[in-house]
């Protein structure tokens, strides 16, 4: 929607969809599902160089004009997400980082401590700090104080599908934000994008739902529509939830009929 | 690279069966997590350059530093450093 542009740091972008490349079988899958999904910054993840591997994410995304956005998926400790994006930034030029420092791989939920540590530093050394963490309105704000660029909390832990599943606290870190807010991690389906939006989020993040659907492609395509009208929706404004109906066609001018003669 | 706190492994010590077998000119170096024994005087831009032709999209770190691609054919490995070569790959 040209007339809606998100800005997340210096950077304009028209589309709300921040997609991940995590997930899919294979890269030519993930080039028609990144098409499909209109997006415009999409995550990579940095790992041991490998000789044997044909084929690169980052041609994929160069081809198709798509700014990459390096992730610290895998760090468990502030100093390695700190090592980890300055290698990104020396190994792809950008000094963006979707910062994730997590605390256990069964849960994959991040590390609050570790999380602001190392956001704090980040953006001290000149990066546009995007933090994956918890749907938590406090740390949000502590986040945002330290320079954050955005905050992007949790849905649901990655990979779950389970959607939203605070959407109260959602609706207080929105509320309070003076930086964008992302929904990262969670979305299952095309409702959930909707949901984020509508709650106030100024984008989606999310890479599974898209990746490990039966058809990428399609449900890309459902994304992209999903966030567009969950942001309209929003910026409509919904009508406030009523305990009894009220009713949407006139009261006065009815006909004055017998109850007790039905016309049949 | 000099190191100025020994390896956590034993992988450099001279009794390690890898070393020993190395002529005395060779150094041992972790690289990606794997042991492998380069030439004295070996650089990182070398190093790297036997990995990938790459141009753009890697980076290295030795012993936990970054080093800039700028630095790599000034920088020459010392024994027991260890090497980081990373590049993107799909995710999150």
């Amino acid at each position: 929607m040209s007339d809606d542009l998100f800005t997340l740091g210096s950077t304009t972008f028209s589309s709300r969809l921040i997609m991940g490349t995590g997930g899919a079988p294979g890269l030519e899958v993930l080039e028609r599902a990144l098409i499909a999904s209109g997006t415009e910054l999409t995550t990579v993840a940095m790992r041991r160089l490998d000789p044997t591997v044909q084929g690169s994410v980052l041609s994929v995304l160069d081809r198709l004009g798509i700014r990459v956005l390096p992730n610290t998926a895998g760090c468990f400790t502030a100093g390695e997400a700190v090592l980890t994006a300055r290698l990104a930034r020396e190994a792809l030029g950008t000094d963006w980082v979707k910062l994730e420092v997590v605390a256990d791989e069964r849960t994959l939920l991040p590390d609050p401590v570790e999380l602001l540590d190392a956001a704090e530093t980040l953006v001290d050394d000149g990066f546009t700090v995007l933090p994956y963490t918890n749907d938590d309105p406090v740390l949000a704000r502590k986040l945002q104080d330290v320079g954050c660029a955005a905050v992007m909390p949790l849905g649901s832990p990655i990979g779950s599908g389970l959607g939203i599943r605070n959407p109260h606290n959602f609706q207080l870190i929105t509320e309070q934000a003076r930086v964008p807010v992302i929904l990262d991690a969670g979305a299952g389906t095309a409702s959930d994008a909707a949901l984020a939006m509508e709650l106030g989020c100024a984008a989606v993040m999310l890479a599974s739902a898209v990746t490990r659907a039966q058809e990428p492609e399609l449900m890309a395509a459902a994304m992209r529509h999903a966030v567009d009208g969950g942001r309209l929706a929003y910026r409509a404004g919904r009508i406030p939830r009523r305990y009894f109906a009220e009713a949407s066609s006139p009261v006065d001018g009815r006909a004055v009929l017998d109850p007790e003669r039905p016309a049949f | 690279m000099t190191e100025s706190t020994p390896p956590a492994t034993s992988t450099t010590s001279p009794a390690s069966p890898v070393t020993s077998t190395t002529s005395p000119a060779d150094l041992s170096v972790s690289v990606n997590g794997e042991r492998r024994s380069v030439a004295a005087g070996t650089t990182l831009d070398a190093l790297v350059a036997g990995l990938t032709s790459a141009h753009s999209g890697v980076a290295a770190a030795v012993n936990e530093a970054v080093v800039p691609r700028g630095r790599w054919a000034a920088t020459a490995l010392a024994g027991g450093d260890r090497v980081e070569v990373l590049t993107a790959v799909q995710g999150g």
